[in-house]
Order: C-alpha cells, then sequence, then structure tokens
C-alpha cells in the first residue's frame, strides 16, 4: 500500500567509467517493511545500498524518500542510517560513546546524550556492556551495538549492509530472529543487502532480487520463490529445477518432483542424504532434475546412482520462464 | 555467546596444554640461539659504549690527559653553569619547535596520501616521491640550503627582485630560523611514514560511518581520525624528538656556530679532548631524552602498532 511515505527509486544508475554497476532501475520500498535485497556478488545491490546512504554518488536518476528527493543530500540529513557490513564500530570509544556519537556531533549535551544511548542500547539487550570498547566484545555484540548506533539517529529507513556475513552460522539464525523482531517493534522500513537466499527469505516481506545491474524480479517472498520470472532468479533461489519442455523453459520446485513408477524415465547420478529429506540427482535426458523427497518416503523405496526411476510432477506446477 | 568462545577455544588450549620437558627445553636453546646474534651486536655496540661513556663521565681530565678517577666534578660543573640550562633550553625549543612544524606538514601530506588519493598506484608512487631526498646525504641537503638562504641567495635575489624587500634579510641564514628550516626539512619524512602507515590501517568503513552518524569533515577528523592516529603522531615525535635532541652538526652549519645546542657542547668538549665532561653531558642528554619519551608513552599505548 502507498502512502506516500515511502523510498522510492526512479530511474536511479550508478556508473565507474564505462562499466554500469547500477542501470536504470525503478523500485517502490513500502514505508514499514523488511526488503532485502538479494544477488550474487557484483550485481550492484550493494552500490543501490549505497547510494541510497549516500555513501556513493549518484550517476542519473533520483531516490525519493517522503517525497524529497535526497538523492544529493548529505548522509546524515536523508532520514537513512547504514549498519556496515564491518560494524565499523569507532575502535577507541566505548560502546556508549560508539552509539552516542551522532548525538555527539549534534551537540547533544552529555547527560542527555548517554540517556538516549542507554535507551537504545536497552533496546538491543546491550546495557551491561555499555562500559566496553568494540574489540573486547564477541560479533554479535559487536553486531548489536552497530544496530543500537544506527537507530539512535532515529531513521525512517535502516539500511543494512550484508549484516549477518560475519556471524557464525547458529548466531546467524538467532540474530536475524531479533532484527525481524525490532523491525516489526520500530515499524521503519529496513532495507537488507544479502547474497543468501534462505537469509532473504526468512526475513523479508519483500524480496528484490538483483543481477547484473538490473532488477530481475521482486514480490514477497513466496511469490519470488513459488513462481520465479527468469531462469536466474530460479537457479538463483535454490530448490528449482529449470527444464526445457516442448520448446519453452520451465522451472518447477524440486519438492514438486516425485520419484514414481510410470514417470518420465530416469537416470539417478547422485544421493545426498539432508536430514529431513533426500536430495536424489536424476539425468533426465539432457537436464539434469532435483528432487527432494521426505526422509521416510525415500527410505520406503531406497534407490542408488545407476538405478533407473520414474519422474512424474503436476503439470500445473511447471512455471514458464521469460526468455 | 560465551558457550562458542569456550569451545573454539578450548580445543587449542589442550593442544599444548601437556609440556614435554625435553622439548621445552630444546625450545628454549633454540629461542636464545636465534636471539643470540642480535643480543651480541646490541650489547658490542650498544650497551658496553653506553657503559663506558657513564663510566668516564666520572672520571677527571687536564688539557692534555685524561685521568681514571671516581669524582662528580663533572656533574657539579655541568649543573653549576648558566650556560648548561640554556643551552638545553635552546634544544628543547629546536626540538619543540621541529615536533609542531613537521607533524603539521606530516599529517597534512599522509592525510592526503591515504584518504584523499584514491588509487593505490599513485599512493605508493607518491609515497616514494617523498622519500626522494632521501637519496643523498643530510650534509647535502642542509648544505644546499646555504646558497639558497644567503645574503646574496636565490630567496633574497627574488624577493627584491619582486621589490617585496629593499635589503637582504639577515635572519634567513645563520639563525635559528635555518636551523629550524633545515631540521623540518630533514626529518619531515620520519613523521610521515609511521603517520601514514597508521592512517592506512584505518579502516574506510569508519570515516563512512562518521559522516552517516552526521559527523562533518573536521569532526571526523578531530573525533575518528585523530584518535585513531595517535600511535603513529606518537612514533613520528619520538624520532623527530631523538633525532633533533641529539643533533649537533645541523645546528654547527645552518647556525654558522653562532647558535648551540646540547649536541654541540658535547661535540666542542670532545674537540677539546675533554672527554669526561663530555661524556657527563652526553650522560644527561641521554637521560632527558629517556624522561621525555618515558612521558610521551604515557600519553599513548604504541604497542599495538609495533
Amino acid at each position: 500500500m502507498r502512502t506516500g511515505q515511502d523510498l522510492e527509486l526512479v530511474h536511479l544508475t550508478k556508473r565507474y567509467g564505462d562499466t554500469v554497476a547500477v542501470r536504470d532501475i525503478n523500485h517502490v520500498f513500502e514505508n514499514g517493511t523488511y526488503v532485502c535485497l538479494l544477488g550474487p556478488s557484483g550485481c550492484g545491490k550493494s552500490t543501490t545500498l549505497r547510494m541510497i546512504a549516500g555513501h556513493e554518488t549518484v550517476s542519473g536518476g533520483s531516490i525519493v524518500l517522503d517525497g524529497q528527493d535526497i538523492s544529493r543530500l548529505a548522509p546524515a540529513q536523508r532520514g537513512t542510517a547504514m549498519m556496515f557490513q564491518s560494524y565499523a564500530l569507532f575502535p577507541h570509544l566505548s560502546v556508549r560513546d560508539n552509539v552516542a556519537f551522532s548525538l555527539r556531533m549534534k551537540g547533544v549535551d552529555k547527560t542527555e546524550r548517554y540517556r538516549a544511548a542507554d535507551d537504545m542500547l536497552a533496546l538491543v539487550d546491550m546495557g551491561h556492556l555499555a562500559d566496553r570498547l568494540p574489540a573486547q566484545l564477541s560479533g554479535g555484540q559487536q553486531q548489536r551495538v552497530a544496530l543500537a548506533r544506527a537507530l539512535v539517529t532515529k531513521p525512517r529507513v535502516l539500511l543494512l549492509d550484508e549484516p549477518l556475513s560475519a556471524l557464525d552460522p547458529f548466531l546467524r539464525i538467532r540474530v536475524r530472529g531479533e532484527l525481524k523482531r525490532l523491525q516489526r517493534e520500530l515499524g521503519i522500513s529496513f532495507i537488507h543487502v544479502t547474497h543468501g537466499q534462505d537469509e532473504a527469505l526468512a526475513l523479508a516481506d519483500e524480496v528484490v532480487v538483483m543481477n547484473n545491474a538490473v532488477i530481475e524480479q521482486a514480490g514477497p517472498a513466496r511469490d519470488v520463490f513459488g513462481a520465479p520470472k527468469t531462469e536466474f532468479v530460479a537457479r538463483f533461489m535454490g530448490g528449482h529445477n529449470v527444464i526445457d519442455l516442448d520448446g519453452g523453459r520451465y522451472a518447477l520446485r524440486a519438492d514438486e518432483v516425485k520419484l514414481a513408477e510410470g514417470g518420465r524415465p530416469a537416470t539417478i547420478s547422485l544421493v545426498e542424504y539432508q536430514g529431513d529429506r533426500v536430495a536424489v540427482t536424476a539425468q533426465l535426458g539432457e537436464s539434469e532434475v532435483l528432487a527432494l523427497v521426505p526422509e521416510a518416503e525415500f527410505y520406503a523405496n531406497p534407490k542408488n546412482p545407476g538405478d533407473a526411476v520414474g519422474l512424474a510432477w503436476d503439470e500445473g506446477r511447471l512455471h514458464r520462464l521469460q526468455a | 555467546m560465551t558457550d562458542t568462545l569456550t569451545e573454539t577455544t578450548a580445543p587449542a588450549a589442550a593442544g599444548t596444554a601437556p609440556p614435554k620437558p625435553r622439548r621445552r627445553l630444546s625450545d628454549n636453546v633454540v629461542g636464545w640461539l636465534e636471539a643470540l646474534p642480535l643480543t651480541l651486536i646490541l650489547l658490542c655496540f650498544l650497551v658496553a659504549p653506553i657503559i663506558m661513556i657513564v663510566i668516564v663521565s666520572f672520571w677527571t681530565a687536564t688539557e692534555f690527559s685524561i685521568i681514571p678517577a671516581f669524582t662528580f666534578e663533572n656533574y657539579q660543573y655541568l649543573f653549576g653553569s648558566s650556560v648548561t640550562y640554556r643551552v638545553f633550553l635552546a634544544t628543547f625549543k629546536y626540538a619543540l619547535i621541529t615536533w609542531a612544524c613537521t607533524l603539521a606538514i606530516g599529517f597534512t601530506v599522509a592525510y592526503y596520501l591515504a584518504f584523499c588519493i584514491r588509487s593505490q598506484t599513485v599512493q605508493i608512487a607518491m609515497f616514494l616521491l617523498c622519500t626522494i631526498p632521501f637519496w643523498t646525504s643530510n650534509i647535502i641537503r642542509m648544505i644546499s640550503w646555504i646558497p639558497f638562504l644567503g645574503r646574496n641567495g636565490i630567496a633574497n635575489q627574488t624577493l627584491i627582485d619582486l621589490g617585496l624587500i629593499d635589503q637582504p634579510l639577515e635572519w634567513l641564514l645563520y639563525s635559528d630560523f635555518s636551523v629550524i628550516l633545515a631540521f623540518v626539512h630533514l626529518y619531515t619524512l620520519f613523521m610521515v611514514v609511521p603517520i601514514f602507515n597508521t592512517m592506512m590501517r584505518i579502516d574506510k568503513s569508519l570515516i563512512e560511518a562518521a559522516y552517516d552518524n552526521g559527523a562533518s569533515g573536521i569532526q571526523t577528523l578531530i573525533h575518528v581520525i585523530i584518535p585513531l592516529t595517535k600511535p603513529g603522531i606518537m612514533i613520528g615525535t619520538i624520532f623527530v624528538i631523538t633525532l633533533v635532541m641529539g643533533d649537533f652538526i645541523t645546528v654547527r652549519f645552518m647556525s654558522g656556530s653562532q647558535k648551540a645546542n646540547v649536541g654541540r657542547l658535547i661535540s666542542n668538549d670532545i674537540s677539546l679532548l675533554q672527554y669526561p665532561s663530555a661524556a657527563a653531558t652526553a650522560v644527561v642528554l641521554l637521560l632527558t631524552v629517556l624522561i621525555v619519551i618515558g612521558i610521551l608513552l604515557r600519553f599513548v599505548n604504541i604497542r599495538k602498532e609495533l
């Protein structure tokens, strides 16, 4: 729903000499949503984020927030705040001083800015470590301090540049839950850059898939995963087969493929046990097809590489891809 | 979080924990052997000479002979003379002014190299450009100022030709000005290198984070860049102060022997064969410099830079 407070990219372009990092993209980020910019490295997602933040100049087009063109404003005047990939905490300042930094720059007096900083630290559950230096914190703790420092500026849009990439896998899952909770509580927009599709699916109200400097597909996470428009999106989101059938190219979810007698004849080339399910790769004519079979179902009738098998699926589950 | 921490450190600790006595002994021996060459060099060429100087400073001398003794008369004479205090004061003045100038220039140059130049190739090229003067010797670089600054030198000629002055400026050469000018010229690079080095280690995203938090350019400089560059500034400061306080040749040449510092005091004593007196002055100078460095190290922890 458009409210007029949205963040809008209008024909946004970034060129470095002859190379185009972001090509003429248009998109509306609705107010108060969690958006993931998803794509492989070098696709322009980070550049887009940095242009919104104001750390990268805009070569063409504009960025509109709340009806105002912010594309030429200083980073701090845009109503955005950025959380950096490396967190970029000031190593010489305590946690409290890091969070209070922006208020200090504004000339807010000490008691008041410390009070605001402590409130923000309490929000991210870091109040007890306010006197530490960043180097004395773990990665996850540093991440929360960086979050508090970004939020203390009361941004309308929080920009997160691969915020979870420096964390170990278990922590990553816990922290992403906290990010989502914070976003709901604060009700502001989060724009989160990531190259992990699982992260995007878990977090995002809206997923924006980028490739080669353009947006390939944007929409609610379920729509993007369930109905990829292009081969790139289907492959990048994972869990999809891309099959050539009757002159067209189709995407088919791997969990929709059944191993059944009387299906299309294929030969199994790889069997991978994945805990809750088994990934079976089979050679079907020219193309490889991946089937994700529930564990119990597979072991009721186990197969080995080299075995002949029939592959079946509901024709209605095939999605025709754009060329 | 603490769980994962202990888990990752525990196996490493367990791997090294059970000590094998024989292996440790050999490690120890190897360690000593590795340290031996440098230890010998330092003992022969640093520790031994200093001990010699300290010993000789308690000897006594006449115009033509040096007599081993244990007397405090060199020190008594040194601390009893008002010349000593004036010369030490002059030495501190040179050190302080040179430090301020080299810091201002060195910081600016390093800042420009580290933050204003994007391309690494250009950065390295410009850095090497800074070192070109070091391809010639100190003395040559110093002496080349003389024809430039002299009464009929290029500087005065140009100023007269431009009509800015009628008379040649007398204070350009053989003055405190020329001494400090030469010091600054000789030693600015010692400030540039460590500051540049620390600045290059500053994560560029910290600067962006400062802008993101609303800091202006000046605020970023004061609240982020300078605090993070302090160790480099301190190392440069130690270089410059020790070099200036120990110098005698620059002061002699550039002041035309009209100005004095502690180094010249020592060199004069030596030329008059007053080794014990020179040694006593050297000991006092050494202690002074060490105290200065000790005070500087109180302010900044440079260990993480080394």
